[in-house]
């Protein structure tokens, strides 16, 4: 659904975008992540044709985005990230003039229409101008815009930034069913939990490059290593610790825990169990130490930040 | 909880064609000026001025009318009956300035030109769309105040029997006027991202529009053709220049209303250390990658071509129009009314005598060689500024000028039955020389005017506008500056030889 080959954006010396290969089947979210600066936006524009890239080249919905601009732009939704409504307007009269833009016929524009703000609990503020609406009653309306045509593609730049939990909710549920519904997402989000829950495949993108790319557990294997165990006993461990070093890495213990590092828990956690129990050690919990990927993102950054600076080389 | 996900859509983007783009494009006009007649800042001056200053200037016009008829001055009160007409019509399309920046730089600074660039509209259905948009109300204003204006004056109490074709006149001229200034707004809008620096650029639009005006007025009530059934004659060429200008900056805006300039330029900032280094790398570069000559030889030998191609376009252009100046200089010295039937019997051996003296009071006391370079370069120099803000038109008109003359002297050398020949061989001298140099340099200059109007392909208005100084500059310092030098210590030094030895002096 959407194909990106070595896309790349320059403004005279300036490269926004940086050789960037995407691929989004259908039915997948894929979430951008990365500072301020660091070309997600670019990159949505490239992918919406809204921006020519300087070279590389880019299939979304199956269609060109530097030859067939305009079919790329009726496939695709889009949120921008900032929601630009026209405050002066109704949300119906809003959503009538976009449904037009896109060719929904007048039935079809009001059906669609009720339907995704009945969804996004926009449905008592029809009446209301835009301008009156609430930060993220705005953003669900822009939300709603992306979605009224019922494209195959979506794409949302930082979709629930500006919502109460309540709402980031269903918005989430929302792309979890259309994304089930064999559509592509591409989010871009500084929400990392949100990005965690939803994505399929993550980049991580750094002064237009991608310096990082695969599903949450690729990523945090590869940089936060084999996965965190905590073994908790009842009673003190009197000497546990080296009693499974041939077993586990451990990596530190106290009075009644011990926390350590395996790669294959399915297969060396029963024989520890089996160990501490043999010991006459009775287990209180053992239990994966759960990672988040703003740890993963954090140490990925923080990696490339010191590879860069070792090179010298800045931009 | 209502279900969102229905089959996805794949309805395909019918073929372009213009029924489609104009269908888009009032779709867009649609919204715009339903939004435009929601905002009471815009309505209330276009309600004011439909309805309440037609009167006003009705009651103006009767009065003014009576006033100087007692001093027996009947004529200024006639014609301050039509130049009101002109004003009636005039202050409504003002506001479509006001409309059009709102319309394109208010929406790049509210951010909501971002979701409309991400429909499926084509650029020029945007354009058109918002054009549209911005002109009609101010024109239904202008037109609905002109019509109340008129009927006041046909059945009120002065009875007044407009001209049918001044009417028409002033009709066409306050659309014309409407045109230029919101296809001159789309340009400033482009080139900035707020409100406030838009309505300052808007002063590059207002103050030739209130002197074009100025002279307007001027002319309707000084023009001897005032009275002519048939109109007045220099308010048709304006009305024909005005749409010259329109057609102009329309392709401008055409141009420049693309996602790509308007959403690249983030900024509005003026970095002059930056503008000078990317202009020097243009004018040292040897390629269109902008790789940097080796040396003076490697940027002779291939940056210099590589310019030189970039406006082959412009070099056959102007070839041409000077080549149409000569010959109508030429033509119009056979005319009757222009010939000026020199005595066929002057001795031609004091020419040369006098080239000397004449070289002297006309070249003052300079060295002739620097004289005769600032005397082109004065030209040149003029002309480049009028190529500028004329998109490449002034150009083509100051510099072929001299070439009327010559083909005019020529024409009447031979009419008086001497032979061409040295008089040729005086101008040829050096002109083998400073003929293509003029060409040349009207060539680079007409490319700086008019490569807004077409950006080559890829290249956005700021670049494209980059390179064509940075040829400009690189062509002056490497062939033009030194061609001038070169021709003019020929015309000093060996053109007064020639034509001594030619004339027999």
């Amino acid at each position: 659904m959407i194909e990106a080959f070595e896309l790349s954006k320059s403004y005279d010396d300036f490269i926004a975008v940086d050789t960037v290969n995407l691929n989004v089947p259908a039915g997948t979210v894929f979430a951008l992540l990365g500072p301020n600066g660091a070309g997600k936006t670019t990159t949505v524009r490239m992918l919406t044709s809204i921006l020519a890239p300087t070279s590389g080249s880019a299939r979304v919905a199956g269609y060109d985005v530097t030859r067939q601009p305009e079919q790329v732009r009726a496939h695709v939704g889009v949120l921008t990230e900032q929601h630009g409504l026209y405050e002066r307007m109704k949300a119906l009269e809003y959503l009538e003039f976009f449904g037009r833009v896109y060719g929904l016929g007048p039935a079809e524009r009001k059906r669609r229409a009720l339907s995704l703000m009945e969804r996004f609990g926009l449905e008592d503020a029809l009446d209301k101008r835009l301008g009156e609406y609430s930060k993220g009653m705005k953003q669900k309306l822009a939300l709603t815009r992306a979605m009224l045509h019922n494209p195959p593609v979506l794409l949302l730049d930082e979709p629930t930034s500006a919502m109460d939990p309540q709402s980031a909710r269903q918005v989430r549920d929302a792309v979890i069913e259309l994304q089930r519904d064999a559509r592509a997402f591409l989010i871009t989000t500084h929400n990392l939990s949100e990005a965690q829950e939803l994505a399929h495949h993550i980049a991580i993108i750094r002064r237009g490059r991608i310096i990082a790319s695969g599903s949450f557990e690729t990523l945090s294997q590869r940089i936060a290593g084999d996965p965190l165990m905590e073994l908790r006993i009842v009673g003190e461990m009197n000497g546990l610790a080296n009693d499974v070093a041939d077993l586990v890495t451990v990596e530190a213990s106290g009075k009644d825990w011990l926390r350590y590092r395996v790669r294959e828990p399915q297969v060396v956690n029963p024989a520890l169990v089996r160990r501490v129990t043999d010991l006459g050690l009775q287990i209180l919990t053992l239990a994966p130490l759960s990672r988040t990927l703003e740890e993963v993102y954090l140490q990925i950054m923080h990696e490339d930040e010191t590879k860069e600076n070792a090179n010298g080389n800045y931009r | 909880m209502a279900t969102i996900a229905e089959p996805i859509s794949r309805a395909p983007v019918s073929r372009p064609s213009w029924r489609r783009t104009l269908a888009n494009a009032l779709l867009v006009t649609e919204r715009e000026v339903r939004d435009s007649f929601r905002d009471w800042r815009i309505i209330a001056p276009l309600l004011v001025l439909t309805f309440l200053f037609p009167f006003l200037a009705q009651f103006v016009a009767g009065q003014f009318t009576d006033y100087v008829s007692e001093y027996g001055a009947q004529i200024i009160g006639e014609r301050t009956i039509p130049f009101l007409l002109m004003i009636v019509g005039f202050f409504p399309i003002s506001i479509s300035l006001v409309i059009a920046l709102e319309t394109f730089v208010g929406e790049k600074e509210r951010r909501s030109l971002e979701p409309l660039l991400s429909t499926p509209l084509s650029n020029t259905e945007l354009y058109i769309g918002k054009m549209l948009a911005a002109m009609i109300p101010p024109l239904l204003s202008s037109y609905g105040g002109m019509f109340v204006y008129l009927a006041s004056l046909v059945f009120g109490d002065l009875a007044w029997r407009p001209q049918g074709a001044l009417v028409v006149q002033i009709i066409l001229l306050t659309t014309v006027q409407a045109l230029v200034m919101v296809t001159g707004a789309v340009v400033v809008s482009s080139q900035t991202t707020s409100t406030r620096a838009a309505n300052l650029l808007a002063s590059f639009i207002i103050i030739p529009v209130a002197m074009l005006i100025q002279g307007e007025s001027a002319i309707m009530f000084l023009a001897p053709d005032a009275e002519s059934p048939s109109g007045i004659g220099a308010l048709w060429a304006i009305i024909a220049g005005m749409l010259i200008v329109v057609i102009l900056l329309l392709r401008v805006g055409n141009t420049i209303f693309n996602r790509e300039e308007l959403l690249g330029r983030m900024i509005d900032q003026i970095n002059l250390k930056r503008s000078f280094q990317t202009i020097w790398r243009q004018v040292i570069s040897v390629d269109e990658r902008g790789t940097r000559a080796r040396n003076l030889v490697d940027w002779y030998r291939r940056g210099i071509p590589v310019s030189i191609k970039r406006v082959r376009s412009a070099i056959i252009v102007a070839s041409f129009v000077f080549l149409v100046a000569f010959i109508a200089g030429y033509a119009l010295g056979t005319s009757p009314n222009w010939r000026l039937n020199l005595p066929s019997d002057l001795p031609l051996d004091r020419v040369s005598g006098e080239m000397g003296v004449a070289s002297q009071y006309f070249w003052g006391q300079r060295p002739a060689i620097v004289g005769i370079v600032l005397q082109n370069w004065r030209i040149l120099a003029a002309a480049s500024i009028l190529a500028v803000f004329s998109f490449g038109v002034g150009a083509l008109l100051l510099t072929p000028a001299v070439y009327v003359v010559l083909g005019y002297l020529l024409s009447q050398i031979v009419q008086a039955g001497y032979n061409p020949f040295p008089f040729a061989l005086a101008v040829l001298t050096h002109g083998v020389i400073e003929i293509p140099v003029i060409v040349l340099a009207t060539a680079v200059v007409l490319k700086l005017g008019a490569v807004v109007t077409r950006l080559p392909t890829g290249m956005t208005l700021g670049q494209a506008w980059t390179q064509a100084l940075g040829d400009t500059v690189k062509l002056w310092l490497a062939v033009l500056l030194p061609g001038l030098f070169f021709a003019a210590f020929v015309e000093a030094y060996i053109t007064p030889l020639v034509v001594r030895i030619a004339f027999g002096g």
